[in-house]
């Protein structure tokens, strides 16, 4: 169980961690979905004891992260955004070396780490160097390593930030597999919608170091108000498309309307499989030709839309060729880059 | 899954020991997880130690060969000629150069991550840092055994006492220096600075040391110098005890500038890691 209370992070002229509350049980994966930069990492960092927040404070298990910072270290697994294994060691030998750190009784050090290699699918390549794995074993090995010392809770920062589609897909198989089989509670970040909605059971969306909307991914969704139908139209007057706008209103499935300046009618409507042609045939019916569909889509709302509701801004994605992948050469040449 | 659970218990049994002697061992295990760690890299990074043995080979031969062929040292009298003269001091150099780039390698740690992923294990700062000394100290003493063993053919002489006091002249410089190159690479954050310890910390340790000449008849500035670089109490020690050769100070005197720089430097250096951030 972890609890934050009142956190906050200040750097020089930034704040990081804006007053955050939340409460997270035990066997929950919880998200913490935002954009590059809203705080996400600087919370994780906090959270493990790596930096010290600048007021208020958070228990995990009921240890205090700045009183009993070695007793939380003791009972949480995490895994950084980069990995952070020594690529030339073998995977197996970055185990040993951790296991010893974490305190690992010696009489079951061997049987732990073969679980460990076992549950992320490494028992094969345990004995090859890290530098010769690929971007996904690597992060497989981290968890490995985060999981040694039996955690009740794991942090996972951006589990699969720049890796492929293939890849990814397997890592969410492992993560699923963490939460049934080692019954661990997990906080993920990510900047993929479909990540958090694919995983969390609740999600809580970070924007400027702040929690701005927590709940889980469906309820969040249908906070949006049913489902999102775009009409695009060709018209003469605005002042004709505004009065059709009016006269869909008025049909009781229609929550809201929005955007239809640019020629493209936004429409929030309940079960848009069955209305969707009422509203198609109203339009056709009262415009008299003055208004023509060219094209129409309808779809169910996505965490992406929950987070415009709450910012007007869409989740970027353009962090992606930054991501933290491949040996230590590579990221020293990103690294001397900057 | 009854075996997993049993394990579960016991590791829970384990870690609610509070036990004294039990802690230490944990704290023992841990140094030798990080020394483990440096030593396997040392193993496997074979180029490094080529290249590291090379460098003193160069200075031992062809300063020692060329130089010694027009020099005379103030022990010709017992057969000691300028390549054997300046042979303890090559070994210190060596010496020098591995404990300090050992050291300020720590910035790697941290710029790939290493070092973050032992922080936030429950692991002491102190313990982080002991474990980084042992690996430093380890590398050094096999660099420079490789060099006693080059010794042989320019014709120095061991005895049991010679190679006891080399081992403990040789652990005690690496101690010190490790811990001055992890005080320093502490406190770096990029490695730009790395080019100015080699300027300001390594060139000027070496050069300082009485290591390439005898420090008797020397300009008084170069003197002042030399007294105050720990390095020099080590090639005197060194140079008495392999070749019977006294320098300005008595070996007593060596030997306890020795040990309180150690001392020095490794609080210097457990307290450097103490505030050294984590991210």
């Amino acid at each position: 169980m972890i609890e934050i209370k009142n956190l906050f992070k200040k750097y020089k002229n930034l704040i990081a961690v804006d007053n955050i509350n939340i409460k997270i049980d035990n066997n929950e994966i919880f998200g913490l979905l935002g954009p590059n930069g809203a705080g996400k990492t600087t919370l994780i960092h906090i959270l493990a004891t790596l930096i010290k927040p600048t007021s208020g404070t958070a228990t995990i298990n009921g240890y205090d992260i700045i009183s009993d910072s070695s007793k939380v270290r003791s009972s949480i697994g995490i895994v950084f955004q980069a990995p952070s294994s020594d690529d030339i060691l073998t995977g197996y030998e970055n185990l040993k070396i951790h296991s010893l750190l974490y305190n690992v009784p010696s009489n079951i050090r061997e049987k732990r780490i073969e679980d460990v290699l076992e549950l992320v699918g490494l028992t094969n390549r345990k004995n090859d160097q890290v530098k010769k794995y690929s971007g996904g074993m690597r992060r497989r090995l981290e968890i490995a390593r985060g999981l040694l010392h039996k955690p009740t809770v794991i942090f996972l920062d951006e589990p699969t930030l720049g890796l492929d589609p293939g890849s990814r897909e397997v890592m969410w198989k492992y993560i699923k597999r963490l939460v049934n089989e080692e019954k661990i509670t997990i906080i993920l970040t990510t900047h993929y919608m479909e990540e958090a909605d694919l995983l969390c059971n609740r999600i809580g969306f970070i924007d400027k170091g702040k929690i701005i909307a927590l709940d889980s991914p469906s309820k969040l969704k249908e906070g949006i108000g049913g489902e999102i139908i775009n009409i695009q139209v060709e018209y003469n007057e605005i002042c004709e498309l505004d009065e059709i706008v009016n006269m869909i209103k008025h049909f009781d499935f229609v929550h809201k309307i929005e955007n239809y300046n640019e020629g493209i009618i936004t429409i929030y409507v309940d079960n848009a499989n069955r209305n969707l042609p009422s509203i198609l045939k109203y339009v056709d019916k009262f415009t008299n030709n003055k208004i023509h569909i060219i094209s129409v889509d309808f779809r169910r709302p996505t965490l992406n839309d929950v987070f415009l509701k709450f910012t007007g801004r869409h989740i970027e994605d353009q962090h992606d060729k930054d991501g933290a992948e491949g040996g230590f050469m590579e990221r020293y040449a990103q690294y001397a880059k900057k | 899954m009854v075996p997993k659970v049993a394990l579960w218990r016991d590791m829970h049994n384990m870690q609610k020991n509070n036990n004294k002697s039990f802690k230490f061992d944990l704290e023992l295990g841990k140094i030798y997880a990080i020394w483990l760690r440096e030593f396997k890299v040392f193993l496997r990074e074979k180029s490094r130690l080529v290249a590291s043995t090379f460098t003193p080979l160069l200075w031992l031969f062809v300063l020692g060969g060329g130089l010694g062929s027009t020099v005379s040292t103030p022990f010709h009298a017992s057969n000691i000629d300028y390549q054997k003269f300046i042979f303890p001091g090559i070994v210190i150099m060596s010496v020098i150069f591995s404990s300090v780039f050992f050291g300020a390698y720590i910035i790697w740690d941290r710029k790939f991550d290493f070092l973050k992923s032992v922080m936030v294990a429950p692991v002491r700062r102190s313990t982080i840092f002991l474990g980084k000394t042992f690996g430093g100290m380890t590398t050094s003493l096999i660099q420079a055994f490789i060099l006693l063993g080059i010794g042989v053919f320019i014709g120095v002489n061991y005895t049991p006492y010679s190679i006891a006091s080399f081992i403990v002249i040789v652990l005690m410089l690496s101690f010190a220096l490790t811990s001055l190159g992890l005080a320093i690479g502490s406190y770096m954050e990029s490695l730009e600075g790395f080019q100015l310890i080699v300027s300001f910390v390594v060139f000027p340790l070496y050069f300082l040391s009485g290591a390439l000449f005898p420090l008797d008849n020397i300009p008084i500035w170069l003197s002042i110098l030399t007294s105050i670089n720990p390095a020099t109490y080590a090639v005197e020690a060194l140079r008495s005890s392999m070749l019977g050769v006294d320098g300005k100070n008595i070996l007593i005197v060596n030997i306890g500038v020795l040990l309180i720089t150690t001392l020095a430097l490794g609080i210097v250096g457990i307290l450097s890691f103490r505030r050294m951030k984590a991210v």
